[in-house]
């Protein structure tokens, strides 16, 4: 199957210290993989490497957005990953607070979009179009991921699982066919994780975006993944499916200790 | 919160103790080296005791207030609404304040004398330009406190090009705005990816090298002397008295304000305003959404030097004289208090904001030598107990067919 | 080349840079603890010199010597800067420690403008001459002609208070807990640092050090006025940027960099455009080496 991102030798170092080590990673078209891995593993940094916030040591990081060629995002800015197709969301909820809920996604659309100042000055019919477009688009992401009661709230004001799925609907306001969601159900309870995992099957059956996941949420990593890496002091331990994954001493070594093995 | 317990009026007398302390040499002794005279002002010190016993009853109660509201919020519940706020919401309201000031603004210099006029010409060029730092500061989240580099821009192009070229308002007015935007280019450009506190340091740095060097260079500017004799604005080259020319100048202004709100509303609510909004929400985030921060920055900061540009010129056409005095850093602090007291974001706001600011020293004449001081006092209280301002920014709503 | 304009040049920037430097310590403490810069610090030893200049006129006209005077005025300054400084956090910057950082720094610039009025409205706008609290040493008249008696003791003086402090910083209790609480807040919150203690005690001793920069410059230049808080302010700000903010020794080496390019600058080029020049370096320091020369580059934190 074709490989929609492949991370080949990564190293990040900061100072003395190695983050990630000779890290390998691949995710293939319409596949959900998980990285798990027991805390300061490296799987966030591997994120921020992945979507440009940190640059990489050394190692390569190669895209192939469908029908495009195959290329390397290794030194570009994080706004130019995300107009190539890769969208996150954060651990730490980072939504534009002071914004509305629509104004949010609306944001995520802005890559996509074209008017500058003198459009918005003058208004010609093309930007008032678009205007119209991205309100319209971004509020049919709204009711997919389920938050279109919420359209004119300001984003700081909605309760936490709602600003969780407001950071992914954000995400997919760019567009993107890799979604790499940092512990999306962080902080979530039974009901409303039960609901994330259908939402990002639907992100993924209905959209046809690949996804690439960090979770501790173990039930829900077990449930959802096609493959599961699993990380440890930056290096990769162990890969395989949920099944394989379970019966893996490394892996139980990694999270509690030798004793346990 | 009850105010009046025992333990409280304890703790306010401490307070009040300390700052009679704390204010003891300052405000009590007066010294004169010269003729070896001491003054003691014992009084100072039963009203500094006075004033903030009370004063820290209600600065305590305000606190106390505002961090039950912040649970709330966090609650669910929305923050409460000003008074204001809630004015300046209802059409039932706003719809007839709107005509009636338009139409004041309108017969204003008919029925106000010439001097009251030029005060208001003042106050709307500073409208201008505070609507114009709002885009810098209140959109786009970005402190400069070197603004009034680019006014000045703006007045010494027109000056120098009147002075030595003899060349009109009407054509320095876009050349003027041209250069400030250059320069709003020129020193975006390298300052723009620091971290915000460092901006500032830093387009404080370049007003103060711009304002320097308009004092140093005779053989340019000529020095703190500056340049006068300005030619005023023209009208098709009708010759008009004095009088007349100010209530141009007036119409001129209000015109040009109105253009700068219209600009100002459009732009805020467009994709590129979007984009500053989010930049100054959370820069990170905003670039992990595909926004170019740069560029974004970039256009922020020139657009707000246009304005800064514009009123300088008008500034220089106005007053016909213009000297390095005029362009210092307070300049640039005042125009930040407009924006940050009036509400950072909200463009009714930073108009109020410039009103309250510029007319309320100019007539109250005895208290305008504590204008620096209570607009000090009014920064930090702003920030500690109203960080939005007079009026927040409103977020635009949209409707959808069910 | 002429060797003894040369020398006195340098030493010229030595003292210079040794009062930035004392100021300089202020605003990278306080930087290296809240991440704010304290606007308002200029101001505290604006004050400080005022406090010294008013209370060594009292005492002068009460017929107190010499040695009283220097003692109980440079001990009043020193005092009355620490309670402005003590105060001036409690009231403008504790109730936003929570607040977005720009808000921190509008209340700062609020304080600053503030207290620079409060002095001008209950003292006076003029230039105060200032007495010379240092006097000239007999000993050192043969080397005079290079270095001034009361140069030699602002730089002695500045030496010994970078001394004290590195020791406080290295091996007191509240030394360990600033160390501790610049690394990580909450963490040291969690271990029981008592976090506002560690924060009123940080502006504490950098207003110490700012009253004491205050006296020498004071004495040095002869006159005061409310405004001297800023420029000095800023070009402390500089110094700071320079070395590294947050580190102390940077914020030695930054003001001691900053007084020799200055003293070079107005010798051989122009003593008009030296604040421009000093302006202009800060802009660079800040464009191309933002983490300054003792400085380590941070990553952001995402």
């Amino acid at each position: 199957m074709n490989k929609v991102l492949e991370v080949k030798n990564l190293r990040m170092n900061f100072g003395g210290l190695s983050a990630i080590d000779t890290f390998n990673l691949d995710v293939s078209d319409g596949e959900i993989v998980a990285v798990i891995g027991p805390n300061g593993a490296g799987k966030t940094t591997l994120f921020n490497c992945i979507t440009g916030l940190y640059t990489a040591s050394s190692g390569d990081i190669l895209i192939s957005p469908p029908d495009k060629k195959t290329k390397s995002i290794i030194g570009f800015k994080p706004n130019i990953i995300t107009e190539s197709g890769l969208a996150r969301t954060f651990q730490n909820i980072r939504l534009f607070s002071n914004m509305t809920v629509l104004e949010n996604v609306m944001i995520g659309r802005h890559c996509r979009l074209n008017s500058g100042i003198i459009g918005a000055i003058f208004r010609p019919k093309t930007t008032v179009n678009e205007e119209e477009q991205v309100v319209q688009d971004s509020y049919d992401i709204l009711e997919k991921i389920g938050l279109e009661k919420y359209v004119n709230e300001f984003a700081k004001n909605l309760p936490y699982g709602a600003q969780r799925r407001l950071e992914i609907a954000r995400a997919l306001a760019t567009d993107p066919f890799l979604l790499l969601l940092d512990e999306p159900a962080a902080g979530m309870n039974m009901q409303e994780t039960k609901e994330l995992d259908d939402l990002i099957l639907k992100i993924r059956d209905e959209e046809k975006i690949s996804i690439l996941l960090i979770e501790h949420d173990m039930s829900l990593v077990m449930s959802l993944s096609d493959r599961i890496i699993v990380m440890d002091y930056g290096k990769n331990i162990a890969q395989g499916n949920p099944a394989e994954i379970k019966r893996n001493t490394d892996v139980i070594k990694a999270y509690l200790g030798e004793t346990f093995a | 919160m009850k105010l009046f317990t025992i333990s409280e009026i304890k703790k306010s007398f401490f307070i009040a103790l300390w700052f009679m302390f704390l204010t003891f040499p300052i405000m009590v002794i007066r010294v004169n080296t010269v003729e070896n005279e001491i003054k003691w002002r014992w009084e100072n010190m039963l009203f500094i005791g006075l004033g903030s016993f009370f004063l820290s009853i209600i600065w305590r109660y305000t606190i106390e207030k505002k961090e039950a509201g912040e649970k709330k919020s966090e609650t669910g519940k929305s923050a409460e609404i000003s008074f204001f706020q809630q004015v300046v919401e209802t059409p039932r309201f706003y719809v007839p304040a709107t005509i009636v000031t338009g139409i004041f603004a309108l017969v204003f210099p008919f029925i106000f004398s010439i001097y009251q006029t030029n005060i208001m010409i003042t106050t709307l060029i500073y409208v201008m330009i505070a609507l114009g730092l709002n885009i810098v500061v209140g959109l786009a989240g970005l402190l400069d406190l070197g603004y009034v580099a680019f006014y000045a821009v703006g007045a010494y192009s027109y000056a120098l090009l009147n002075h030595h070229y003899g060349i009109g308002f009407w054509t320095a007015l876009p050349i003027g705005a041209a250069t400030a935007f250059t320069f709003g280019i020129l020193l975006g450009f390298p300052v723009l990816r620091l971290r915000g506190d460092y901006l500032a340091i830093v387009t404080l740095g370049f007003g103060e090298i711009i304002r320097l060097v308009l004092e140093n260079w005779n053989e340019f500017s000529f020095g703190p002397s500056g340049i006068d004799k300005i030619s005023r604005p023209g009208l098709f080259g009708i010759e008009l008295s004095l009088h007349g020319n100010i209530i141009y100048t007036y119409y001129l202004m209000i015109g040009l304000t109105l253009f700068t709100i219209f600009v100002v509303n459009r732009l805020k609510d467009s994709r590129i305003g979007r984009a500053w909004i989010a930049l100054r929400e959370d820069e990170t985030a905003c670039q992990a959404m595909g926004i170019d921060n740069t560029k974004t920055k970039l256009t922020a900061f020139a657009l707000g030097a246009t304005w800064a540009g514009i009123g300088g010129v008008v500034f220089a056409a106005k007053t016909t004289f213009i000297n390095p005095a005029s362009f210092t850093i307070w300049e640039s602090i005042i125009i930040l208090c407009i924006v940050v007291l009036g509400g950072m974001g909200s463009i009714l706001g930073v108009i109020l904001g410039a009103f309250i600011l510029i007319l309320l020293p100019e007539y109250l004449r005895a208290f305008s030598e504590f204008r620096m001081l209570i607009f000090g006092a009014a920064l930090v209280i702003m920030m500690v107990f109203r960080p939005g301002g007079v009026i927040s920014e409103v977020r635009k709503t949209y409707k959808f067919k069910k | 080349m002429d060797w003894e304009y040369f020398l006195e040049l340098f030493l010229g920037g030595i003292t210079r840079g040794s009062i930035y430097a004392l100021i300089a310590l202020g605003y990278t403490m306080v930087y290296g603890i809240i991440e704010l810069i304290n606007f308002a610090h200029g101001e505290i030893y604006m004050i400080g010199a005022f406090t010294a200049l008013i209370i060594a006129t009292v005492l002068t006209m009460a017929g107190f010597n010499q040695v009283a005077i220097v003692v109980i005025a440079s001990g009043a300054a020193v005092l009355y800067s620490c309670a402005y400084g003590f105060t001036i956090e409690k009231l403008a910057y504790k109730p936003l420690r929570n607040a977005p950082r720009l808000s921190a720094l509008i209340s700062a610039i609020g304080m600053s403008l503030f207290l620079q009025n409060y002095v001008l409205l209950a003292q006076t706008s003029d230039f105060l001459p200032f007495p010379s609290l240092i006097p000239d040493f007999e000993f050192w008249e043969p080397y005079a002609h290079i270095i001034s008696s009361q140069e030699l003791v602002i730089i002695i003086t500045t030496a010994i208070v970078m001394i004290l402090l590195t020791f406080l910083i290295k091996f007191s209790k509240i030394g360990k807990a600033m160390r501790a609480t610049a690394q990580d807040m909450n963490m040291a919150m969690l271990l029981g640092v008592d976090v506002n203690l560690v924060i009123s005690a940080t502006f504490i001793i950098g207003s110490a050090t700012a009253a004491i920069g205050g006296v020498l410059i004071a004495s040095h230049m002869g006159q005061i006025n409310f405004y001297i808080g800023f420029i000095v302010g800023i070009k402390a700000f500089v110094a700071a940027v320079l070395g590294g903010i947050g580190s102390i020794p940077g914020a030695v080496l930054g003001g001691l960099v900053l007084g020799w390019t200055e003293s070079f600058f107005a010798g051989y080029v122009s003593s008009d455009y030296e604040d421009v020049f000093a302006f202009i370096f800060l802009v660079f320091i800040l464009v191309f080496r933002p983490s300054g020369i003792l400085g380590r580059s941070v990553s952001r934190k995402v």
